[in-house]
């Protein structure tokens, strides 16, 4: 294993976006707050989604999972499509690292990018709501898990992309509806039945809703088995992206 | 155990077989040149060397290490220096260097070399300066630092003086000449037959996916034994000696061009033809052959 090169392939990475961290950190931060301010004033008297808690308080989690992935998945895609059309990429594949160790960096980088954009909301949204956590280890294993699903996904979609508006399109047709339809803004139960099956399938569900455990210690359904399905999406994905990075599909060509 | 080695190599895109049964040994320490016109598979056969292109048959090794199967080991043994200037924007001339030299498991041990590459490449003052901003033979220096940060025992580079200006080009040549008498193997693609003529001992000919030569220099130099003597003179005769008429290749007013073969037509007796005929020589110039007269003669 070349650890040492894995090592200065994730630290590239985490620079990279650093570099332009307000555009990479701020500007999904922002977004969130916005979110929560313009919803929270605008349904705050009119809706109570789980006992005991203002709908105020009920969004943040689910806007820091949302921003998480949406940041996870756009920092390994954005990263590998940019080498690509900048050619410099080569430096890459001309170095002795292996697939796993290819993966295990650009994933990393997403996780650590999705952990702090989503501390940076937190710590910000804590500053004028009263919200705790209730369980930090669940709290650790959603952001952690969620993001490198994410991450994987992007690392996939990156290396299969030719052009950014392939990237963009997977962002703002697959990821941005999904994340908008996984029970950020409402739990499900609020849905008919034929919507609420619907979430089911959508694995964004299971991240939003497990996260939300995480802090109030209620859910739409149990926590238990929305991290099972995280790990089931994430086994799978990082099954799928090990194998396009092993066998150098539109990379080694 | 050559430096790099190449059986039976194969590589079809749909609709183009680029390389047709490759097979080719370079053996340590050499200057080699890798020459052929545009799309003859030169950049393929590098790209497979280099594990950037799978083969579709064949094998590679570079330094008894398969590309494919011990590939850690081989691209550890291999610096390639690539066609395009290519650069992550984001980052300094330092920083690109440290990256490629940690990709390669290098850490702190390797920033002297890493300081010598920049001094030796006269890029020192330029080590906190992002990619973005350096002049295009600024760039392709550094893309040479970091082909050479990992210490390869086999430096290949793909046409690195092309669009470069004659000063860089000058200090191409030394500092590669300089690095072949430190031990390293050099492969140089170029399109410019006279820089391969100065610089390579081996010269492989690629056409159409194929070798089509393998010699040395002086091997395939060789290979035409035709040379070109012009002869000036002071008035043009009204008719040629007999003997030379079959021999001109080109008349200008008074200059006179005549193809010679190297063993059969010496020039004292195109010399003493023209005297004998009461022609006055003012000037003469004799042309060797030339590796660019070889290529065409393969390539065409």
């Amino acid at each position: 294993m070349n650890l040492y090169g894995l090592y200065t392939l994730f630290s590239k990475e985490v620079w990279r976006f650093l570099r332009v961290s307000t555009q990479t950190l701020g500007a999904p931060a922002i977004t969130a707050l916005l979110f929560l301010v313009v919803f929270a004033q605008a349904m705050e008297t009119r809706v109570t989604v789980l006992e005991g808690i203002s709908y105020q308080v009920f969004l943040v989690p689910g806007l820091i999972m949302m921003s998480m992935i949406q940041n996870a998945f756009a920092n390994s895609s954005s990263s590998l499509l940019q080498s690509k059309m900048n050619g410099s990429l080569v430096f890459l594949l001309l170095a002795p690292l292996s697939a796993i160790e290819l993966y295990l960096a650009y994933v990393s980088a997403a996780i650590v990018r999705g952990f702090l954009v989503g501390m940076v909301i937190y710590v910000v949204a804590w500053l004028f709501i009263d919200i705790g956590i209730a369980h930090l280890l669940w709290v650790l294993l959603f952001a952690v898990f969620s993001s490198a699903v994410l991450g994987a996904l992007g690392l996939m979609v990156g290396v299969l992309a030719t052009r950014i508006e392939q990237v963009a399109g997977f962002q703002n047709f697959i990821i941005l509806p999904m994340s908008f339809l996984s029970g950020v803004f409402y739990s499900i139960y609020s849905l008919p039945p034929f919507w609420q099956a619907v979430s089911k399938i959508n694995p964004f569900f299971y991240m939003v809703d497990g996260f939300r455990y995480s802090f109030f210690q209620q859910s739409d359904v149990s926590p238990g088995l929305s991290l099972l399905w995280v790990f089931v999406f994430f086994t799978l994905l990082s099954a799928a992206s090990l194998h396009i990075l092993k066998h150098g599909y539109k990379m080694r060509n | 155990m050559s430096a790099v080695s190449i059986h039976s190599l194969h590589k079809h895109y749909p609709g183009v077989h680029a390389l047709n049964n490759v097979d080719l040994t370079i053996p340590q320490g050499e200057f080699f040149g890798l020459l052929g016109p545009n799309g003859a598979g030169k950049t393929t056969l590098i790209s497979v060397m280099a594990g950037l292109t799978r083969a579709t048959s064949g094998e590679v090794s570079v330094m008894g290490f398969d590309v494919v199967k011990q590939y850690r080991q081989a691209r550890q043994h291999l610096g390639v220096v690539p066609q395009e200037v290519v650069f992550d924007p984001f980052f300094t001339v330092g920083e690109m260097l440290r990256i490629q030299s940690g990709y390669f498991g290098l850490g702190r041990s390797n920033r002297a070399w890493i300081e010598e590459l920049l001094e030796t490449l006269h890029l020192t003052s330029k080590m906190n300066t992002r990619m973005r901003a350096l002049s295009g033979g600024m760039k392709r220096r550094v893309l040479i630092a970091q082909a050479l940060v990992h210490r390869p025992a086999v430096l290949v580079l793909d046409e690195p003086t092309a669009g470069v200006d004659v000063e860089l080009r000058k200090i191409l040549w030394q500092f590669t000449t300089k690095l072949h008498q430190e031990g390293h193997t050099i492969i140089l693609t170029t399109h410019y037959l006279e820089e391969a003529e100065a610089l390579c001992n081996q010269i492989a000919i690629i056409n159409q996916g194929e070798v089509v030569a393998l010699d040395s220099k002086q091997g395939l130099l060789a290979r035409n034994p035709y040379r070109m003597l012009r002869v000036t003179v002071s008035e043009a005769p009204e008719k040629l000696p007999e003997r030379l008429v079959p021999l001109l290749h080109e008349q200008k007013d008074t200059d006179f061009t005549f193809r010679l073969h190297r063993k059969d037509d010496p020039i004292a007796d195109v010399l003493h033809a023209l005297r004998h005929a009461g022609v006055e020589i003012m000037d003469l110039h004799i042309g060797e052959p030339t590796l660019e007269s070889v290529f065409l003669t393969l390539t065409e």
